[in-house]
């Protein structure tokens, strides 16, 4: 059924520490190595090692300049689908494909159902679905629903495969509808945000600032200081720049 | 966003047909008396409409499937309604050389489901929040506007007499009216989503896309990427309004001397009406892409 259920206590979901990314795409490889062999598989290619090559990915990072000049600094934007409080890409579904489940508001579309009319992908605001042109039916990020209720896993493994492999521990999962989880109390300490929240989805996922910079200030400190050194410093200074 | 054929010619081909049953019906309760050709016409025009929507679908064996979900989807809506009209179109037509209460009975239920069938396939983009040129309040009257210039067009191209003409002549100067109030509309500098706010950045500084997250294009930047320069809109609007509104206009004038001249206006009508309904797809800008370098949408 499409009409969302009731809102659930527990509200599944991933923290994305934009100070930590380092933008490797490992995590977006981790998702489309293991959601393609999943459950929620095959996450269709075309032309793959070809001149053209084009794919479903759950998962897609991003990267940006912020800010100007000295104030600049580059952020490496991971983005998948942000399991919303009011997901509009559900409720359009024509067949009851799409659906965010009651006990954790995972979002997920049931492949089976799906008649690939692309409208819930439309609905989308943050371009989370991706059309599997191969399957005709639409695919979109499960959260790994089939490993973090994985009773065959060890508990350490339960987690989003994104976030398993994630080298900064960039990525963080947990109940944020819980405000004493670990997520949520770090989304408080460190002023998570939602993207357009203009748009009312009320996303689930947070997103954490990079935290202001290093100040590039003080290395025009050290310039300064090197010009007021002595001509031996100023020496040395010349021929390790050279 | 692309402007799938399918989709363009579902719209526009589904409207007309119940514009024209729209239009059969207020004759009817008028007095007049729609030929059995109207009702032909309506029905194939729905029924090549609705035949066309599903060639955009992933699995159009699975079509059915769309009935399933009116309590929360317009589409579904739509499916549902435009179903449901099928029988009614027919039990209208059926009905008057039958039993003429019955028919006018049948042709009161057949305007309501027309209307309300257009206004579920507008309210499908009305919904959109991501992509403002749709969401604009002129979505549903435009729609409702087309359907019924183009259905009073077929109709005065089948029937001879005066008043369907008038109908017509006045039913293409609305449409072009809304469409004008629409343009005017999607026009004014917007006050949406921007690359600050897609990506929570903004109050850091200024947002400039660095990489993009593949070398190639993928199915979001296919699908809503579509974008038409500003140059070329602006012609297609105008085109859209000269096939669409002032030929069959003129066309409509002639044929009360020449009556043949009404079939020629009402594809005139028809082949604006399919550049209108690809621009609200090419004109129409999706939050997604500002996520790939897209400054505002």
């Amino acid at each position: 059924m499409t009409s969302l259920p009731p809102p659930s206590k527990v509200q599944l979901g991933l923290v994305i520490d934009l100070d930590r990314c380092v933008g490797c795409h490992a995590c977006a490889t981790a998702c489309k190595e293991w959601n393609d062999g999943g459950a929620s598989g095959p996450l269709s290619d075309t032309d793959p090692y070809g001149a053209k090559p084009s794919g479903v990915w759950f998962n897609r990072v991003h990267s940006y300049e912020v800010g100007d000049g000295a104030d600049g600094c580059t952020v490496h934007f991971p983005k998948s689908c942000l399991h919303c409080a009011e997901p509009a890409c559900v409720t359009v579904c024509p067949t009851g494909a799409s659906y965010k489940r009651a006990e954790d508001g995972i979002v997920l579309v049931d492949e089976d159902l799906c008649i690939g009319c692309k409208l819930c992908s439309w609905a989308c605001p943050y371009g989370a679905r991706e059309f599997d042109a191969v399957e005709g039916v639409m695919r979109k990020c499960t959260l790994c629903v089939d490993r973090i209720y994985n009773d065959s896993m060890v508990p350490a493994d339960r987690v989003p495969a994104c976030v398993q492999v994630c080298p900064t521990s960039a990525r963080l999962f947990g109940d944020l509808g819980d405000p004493d989880s670990h997520v949520s109390r770090t989304v408080k300490e460190r002023e998570g945000f939602d993207l357009m929240p203009e748009l009312g989805y009320r996303p689930v996922n947070k997103y954490l600032p990079p935290k202001r910079q290093m100040k590039l200030a003080s290395l025009a400190t050290e310039t300064a200081a090197i010009d007021q050194a002595g001509f031996f410093l100023r020496w040395v200074d010349r021929l390790l720049t050279r | 966003m692309h402007p799938a054929y399918s989709v363009i010619f579902f719209t526009v081909a589904s409207g007309a047909g119940f514009g024209l049953l729209g239009i059969a019906a207020i004759a009817l309760l008028l007095g007049a008396e729609p030929s059995l050709l109207s009702g032909v016409l309506a029905l194939a025009l729905i029924g090549g409409g609705t035949l066309s929507s599903t060639f955009h679908l992933g699995r159009p064996e699975r079509a059915w499937r769309a009935f399933s979900q009116g309590r929360s989807s317009w589409l579904s809506r739509e499916g549902i309604l435009a179903a449901a009209t099928v029988p009614v179109c027919l039990w209208f037509f059926a009905a008057l050389y039958w039993q003429w209460v019955l028919a006018m009975f049948a042709a009161v239920v057949a305007l309501l489901l027309a209307v309300a069938t257009v206004v579920a396939t507008a309210m499908i983009y009305a919904t959109i929040k991501p992509v403002r040129q749709w969401r604009d309040p002129w979505v549903v009257p435009g729609y409702l506007a087309g359907a019924f210039a183009s259905g009073a067009a077929v109709w005065a191209a089948l029937d001879a007499g005066v008043a369907g003409r008038v109908a017509a002549l006045v039913a293409l100067a609305a449409w072009a009216a809304v469409k004008l109030f629409y343009w005017r509309s999607i026009d004014r500098p917007q006050t949406g989503p921007d690359i600050g706010s897609a990506t929570g950045l903004g109050k850091l500084g200024t947002v400039r896309p660095l990489d993009p997250p593949h070398t190639e294009e993928n199915y979001l930047q296919r699908e809503m990427g579509f974008r038409i320069a500003r140059k070329h809109a602006a012609r297609l609007r105008r085109l859209a309004l000269l096939l669409g509104a002032i030929v069959p206009g003129l066309l409509l004038l002639v044929s009360f001397l020449v009556t043949p001249f009404a079939i020629i206006a009402a594809l005139s009508a028809l082949i604006g009406l399919l550049v209108e309904r690809w621009l609200f797809f090419a004109e129409a800008r999706h939050t997604v892409m500002l996520y790939y370098g897209t400054n505002v949408v």
